[in-house]
């Protein structure tokens, strides 16, 4: 923004060309306002996700290129109806809002606000104003509002509310080129005051004011709310502030219910002239007419249950054309690389890292495949009816309505399903619903469940379409489905109840889903999973590799000799001795060291050391499982033999049978449903609930549920 | 905004509301809920219709200040209406 003029020799005129410090602009709204659309609008790939200090909401920020030369830092705050946090995650703003000290506080908030919904959206703004923050407000979803009938005199909003509004489409980016233009700009906090604060309170304001050096009134008000969960308070101010508090008989929860009401009328007055509403609602009687049929007592569950059928099918067989491709990539650069070079690091690099890496990419078309009808069905605002039509029954089993979304994303991940709980205000509800979520079937398990199912399970079709494997995947998460909601109603009857749990929130009207976000959601949580899972299978596929290729001492030169001299004494050919060798030495390796030393207790289940030396290195992360597998079985693979399933295939038990029998396969499939074997889940759970009682006793729990019913697996089917 | 437990007995409330019947709302008889039926717009004086009932009768669904609200029944008892 340089200013032309026509005066020379004036310095002042010749404005520095350094870049101004970047402009820290928040992004502030209520939920289903277009937020995260705006967001993305403003910044498209150019995000980034974090943390807020100290607690675990998911931080997003990014950067938006204003004009050619300025570029500002985004950050996307919780959605949230007001100033008075309900839940952890609406917390996070009051910290930022309050503390111009934070390298976090905003040059400028950019306000969202659903133009169609413009009263209730209208009461977070008036309080931001309040606060003398300057800030924009984006009047999103204009197109909505006026098939809807609703009219909107924008330029007298603009003069009401004394800051620049700006109306806008964010689904298809119309007016963010104008609210650019305006972010760019230096703006100053609207002179308008919304909310008076009462007589009765300015002499208490006034010591608050004093004591903090604020020259705010209503800023001195949150204080005065907060004062207990503002972090930047020392001890002696809270102390301080509650002496105070406590002699001026200060009761917040009358003063917010005032101040509430006191907003509303205020606004409902200025938009009597602003707002007019000409017909009846069009989309919310058509949402109507829909949920008639998708919340009813039967279709409604019927198409709930379709729904996920859909996805657990699409999650079979439509992703496994991309994996098939990827086992096969990752089986031929292998053969190339081992064809062409030679050496114990070639044998590190395609047995260790390359197999391993093959572990961590063959999951991410599963994955995208999931997130991208979780994100769908959040988008069009399905995940409410889901919620609504479950409260009652979740109820029963010590859950909420709400639970269901991190349940249904445990079937994705269980590490942003217990982050997704924090939508649950109740403590108790929120504490069950982050212990059972690990137990639900998450995507790490998918290699494990369709490794063992196609080895077992034929590949059959009933009516056509109806796939016997694929119904097979489905009991299993029916039976994780189970156990966790069996697990929840025993920790209904333990957990002491410390809140009342409410179910208060609004009920979108049916959209189409915003692709953009769709696809953005797909690509950071596949990104999310290869770049944080991916290092943990990576470097376990290193250490296994070692610990399998190397024994203590001369264990593996001994080995060698006395396959060698059995080979001779039966007449092997050569073939059969490579590989009477390479079992041998395998068996005084490292690995199958621990792997034995656990045999005696994991028998009983159907397993041997092999899959001891799996359930081990599954500890880490199950996904490891199959790399591990693929590892073992690999030392000593005969020719041609590509695929993980073949390799498993020609394992043979004492007798010449195959080794994985229905029971062996069916055990494993079991044992790794119940089991807590994710080191990921076990922190996200220590850092959710602030304790390490939770992960500890999920631990506990889930690996002597495993063992049971395993062992139950197993002496049933064989 | 608070009333007497005899004022509040025979009192019609939003969870008394048939599907498609309208009420204004008089109070809110739990403080703490109340800040939050108050923020997302449920005013005393305000009018709530009842648009839709869950499969088991709960939750159910309100109109009120031209949008739809969630919410359960016997935090639809603590609205009172005139």
């Amino acid at each position: 923004m340089t200013v032309v003029t026509t005066q020379p020799d004036i310095p002042q005129v010749e404005r520095p060309p350094v870049q101004p410090t970047m402009a820290k602009i928040a992004l502030i709204g209520n939920p289903n306002s277009g937020k995260t659309s705006l967001f993305n609008q403003l910044t498209g790939l150019n995000q980034k996700v974090g943390n807020f200090p100290g607690v675990t909401v998911d931080k997003k920020t990014g950067y938006s290129q204003l004009t050619p030369k300025l570029k500002a830092q985004i950050i996307d705050l919780p959605g949230t109806y007001s100033l008075y946090p309900k839940s952890l995650d609406e917390r996070v703003i009051i910290d930022l809002l309050y503390d111009p000290a934070s390298k976090h506080y905003p040059d400028l908030v950019i306000v969202t606000a659903d133009a169609s919904n413009l009263k209730r959206n209208l009461l977070l703004f008036s309080q931001l104003a309040d606060l003398q923050i300057p800030s924009v407000l984006a009047l999103n979803m204009v197109d909505v509002a006026e098939q809807e009938g609703v009219k909107i005199d924008i330029p007298a909003l603009q003069k009401e509310l004394g800051v620049p509004v700006i109306p806008m489409n964010a689904r298809k980016g119309l007016g963010v080129a104008a609210l650019k233009i305006v972010m760019s700009q230096q703006l100053e906090a609207t002179k308008a005051t919304f909310f008076e604060v009462p007589a009765e309170l300015r002499p208490l304001l006034q010591s608050i004011k004093s004591k903090f050096g604020l020259n705010n009134d209503y800023v001195a008000l949150q204080y005065a709310h907060h004062y207990k969960s503002l972090k930047f308070l020392t001890e002696q101010d809270v102390a301080w502030l509650g002496t105070l508090l406590e002699e001026a008989e200060f009761h917040s929860i009358t003063q917010q219910a005032n101040e509430t009401v006191a907003r509303y009328t205020r606004i409902n007055e200025m938009l009597l002239d602003i707002v007019r509403v000409e017909k009846a609602d069009k989309a919310e009687k058509f949402s109507n007419r829909l949920d008639q049929v998708l919340t009813h007592k039967v279709f409604g569950y019927l198409i709930f249950f379709l729904i996920l059928f859909l996805i657990f099918q699409a999650v079979f067989a439509w992703a496994s054309y991309p994996m098939d491709l990827i086992d096969l990539g990752i089986a031929n650069l292998n053969k190339l690389i081992q064809e062409n070079f030679n050496g114990p690091l070639v044998n590190m690099l395609t047995e260790g890292v390359i197999a391993g890496l093959g572990g961590v990419l063959i999951f991410v078309p599963q994955i995208a495949v999931l997130f991208a009808f979780i994100a769908i069905l959040e988008e069009t605002g399905y995940m409410a009816r889901v919620t609504f039509m479950m409260d009652k029954i979740m109820r029963k089993f010590g859950l909420n309505g709400k639970s269901v979304v991190p349940l249904i994303s445990g079937v994705a991940c269980a590490v942003p399903a217990v982050m997704s709980a924090r939508t649950i205000e109740n403590w108790k509800d929120r504490m069950i619903t982050i212990f059972v979520t690990p137990l639900m079937s998450c995507s790490a398990r998918i290699p494990v469940y369709t490794v063992l199912i196609a080895l077992v399970v034929p590949e059959k079709y009933y009516f056509g379409f109806l796939n016997l494997q694929g119904l097979v995947l489905m009991a299993l998460y029916l039976i994780g489905f189970l156990a966790a909601i069996f697990s929840a109603l025993l920790l209904k009857t333990i957990l002491k109840a410390r809140e009342r749990s409410y179910f208060i929130m609004e009920f979108p009207v049916y959209k189409m889903p915003r692709w953009k976000n769709v696809g953005l959601t797909i690509i950071e949580k596949s990104k999310a999973f290869v770049f944080e899972a991916g290092k943990v299978i990576v470097a376990v596929s290193i250490i296994l590799w070692v610990l399998a290729s190397y024994g203590p001492g001369n264990n593996f030169e001994e080995a060698r000799q006395k396959a060698l001299a059995e080979a001779q004494a039966q007449n092997l050919n050569e073939v059969q001795t490579e590989n009477r060798i390479a079992s041998y030495q395998l068996e005084s390796s490292y690995a199958g060291i621990i792997g034995r030393s656990i045999e005696p207790v994991i028998r009983p289940l159907g397993y041997d050391w092999k899959i001891g030396i799996a359930l081990l290195t599954s500890f880490a992360a199950r996904e490891v499982f199959v790399g591990t597998m693929s590892t073992i079985y690999s030392i000593g693979e005969e020719e041609n033999v590509s695929t993980i399933k073949n390799k498993l295939m020609t394992e043979k038990d004492a007798n010449g049978d195959p080794f994985f029998t229905p029971a062996r396969a069916f055990s494993l499939m079991i044992f790794y449903l119940f089991a807590m074997q994710c080191v990921s889940t076990l922190a996200i759970v220590r850092r959710e609930t602030k304790s390490w009682q939770w992960p500890l006793a999920q631990l506990i729990y889930m690996s002597g549920l495993a063992y049971v019913m395993a062992f139950i697996t197993y002496q049933v089917f064989s | 905004m608070r009333k007497t437990e005899e004022e509040q007995k025979g009192q019609k409330s939003v969870r008394d509301l048939k599907i498609g019947e309208s009420g204004v709302i008089c109070c809110l008889n739990d403080p703490e809920m109340g800040l939050k039926l108050l923020e997302m717009g449920c005013i005393p004086g305000t009018e709530v219709k009842l648009n839709s009932r869950a499969p088991f009768g709960d939750p159910i669904t309100i109109i009120v200040n031209d949008y739809t609200l969630s919410l359960r029944l016997d935090e639809a008892e603590t609205i009172l209406l005139k």
